[in-house]
């Protein structure tokens, strides 16, 4: 039982896919401009990582491993067109946001690195596992760093005013760089150092 | 003419893959330690970018998009939402046969590109390009050098930033910014750098 808690733990700060892995950072920085549109591809995320990694799990005594890649490329461009209808479908404004970066998810390191790196040595019950611990470290980076960009961008959480914006009578100035991308990656950069600076066994060896 | 080389100019500068999107960014990370493999990898993306979207554009405009079918006798099929399958599988097989005409006719050139080609099925600014212009609705001779633009924004941003962090080996960084840190927050100034090219109207 202690193996499948540290399956889900570490990926949320040890072994974050992101801050650690380098893995999937595109989507990470793209969709970080307001903390709704964060939250809706973290759930699509969610989905993809945690079903792609049962279904290649399952089939992983099954797939050559000469045409591995184009297989697991099959399954996860699959689930990704599943999620991309279902948003289409219901939240349409979130989806027409996320533009292109639903279809991105196929590309999306984290899927394919996991799948490959996980799914295709273990059984489905662990794969779950630890697509679900990838996926939530992933969504805590995306969390994290779209309610900076948002709080300080333009002033709202969740579209609530929380600091009034000089254009609505209020007294914040907001900081336009972080709505624009130098700002997504001056936060991942800093969240990486304080990371590192908490736990000093995730620092890299100077060359 | 002129509007081709703008959309070629829009492509690379203001709307860089890299630094404006974000698109590409785990290759661009991650290749970016030397020069030498930068130019390479950037070359090869170059390379796959100007041939898949075309084609890409072709497939969605000829076989996807609603009413393409008409010349089949489906003028009500819509298979639009088959794009993302299509555009990867065109971008998987793409990259494969890439890689073998490079070994078969330019050995040297394979043996520097080798390891980076099957890396860009995997290149989220393939993908992306693709995805964009169908979002855009570009035609086929707009697709052209929307993709080269493309290519060549991310090739630039990436031999830019291999050289700054090469140079970067000599500085004292504190040790937690060390290696990833430290590149995000350069890339960070260097996408700052790239804001200004967002001021011109083309």
């Amino acid at each position: 039982m202690s193996n499948s808690k540290k399956i889900l733990i570490d990926p949320l700060h040890i072994n974050n896919p992101i801050t650690l892995q380098v893995l999937g950072i595109c989507s990470a920085l793209a969709v970080t401009t307001k903390l709704e549109i964060a939250f809706v591809m973290a759930g699509a995320l969610t989905f993809v990582m945690t079903s792609s990694n049962v279904i290649i799990s399952l089939l992983r005594n099954k797939i050559p491993p000469s045409i591995r890649i184009i297989t697991q490329l099959a399954v996860i461009a699959s689930l990704v067109i599943i999620a991309d209808q279902v948003l289409a479908a219901f939240v349409y404004q979130a989806s027409k946001q996320l533009s292109v970066f639903v279809g991105l998810i196929i590309t999306n390191c984290i899927v394919m690195g996991r799948a490959e790196a996980f799914a295709m040595a273990n059984p489905p019950g662990p794969s779950a596992i630890d697509g679900l611990g990838n996926s939530l470290g992933y969504s805590l980076i995306l969390i994290v760093v779209a309610f900076f960009r948002e709080l300080f961008g333009s002033g709202n959480i969740m579209g609530f005013e929380i600091m009034p914006t000089v254009n609505n009578g209020g007294w914040y100035n907001p900081n336009g760089i972080m709505v624009l991308s130098p700002g997504a990656f001056f936060i991942i950069g800093f969240i990486i150092w304080i990371q590192r600076w908490i736990s000093p066994s995730m620092q890299e060896e100077t060359n | 003419m002129v509007e081709y080389i703008n959309l070629f100019l829009k492509a690379a500068f203001v709307e860089n893959m890299a630094l404006a999107f974000f698109l590409g960014m785990c290759s661009f990370l991650a290749v970016s330690k030397k020069v030498e493999t930068a130019v390479g990898l950037g070359l090869a993306v170059i390379f796959v970018l100007g041939i898949t979207t075309p084609i890409n554009q072709l497939i969605y405009d000829k076989l996807l998009k609603d009413g393409a079918l008409e010349w089949a006798g489906f003028p009500e099929a819509d298979l639009s939402f088959l794009g993302l399958i299509a555009y990867i599988s065109v971008i998987a097989a793409m990259v494969q046969i890439v890689e073998m005409a490079i070994d078969k006719f330019s050995p040297s050139l394979y043996a520097s590109l080798g390891v980076f080609l099957p890396l860009i099925a995997v290149n989220c600014a393939i993908l992306g390009s693709s995805l964009f212009m169908v979002q855009r609705e570009y035609t086929l001779a707009e697709s052209i050098p929307f993709a080269l633009g493309s290519g060549f924004g991310f090739f630039i941003a990436m031999v830019a930033l291999a050289a700054i962090r090469e140079r970067l080996k000599y500085s004292q960084v504190p040790s937690p910014l060390r290696g990833l840190g430290i590149t995000f927050i350069t890339t960070g100034l260097m996408a700052l750098g790239f804001q200004i090219f967002g001021g011109i109207s083309l």
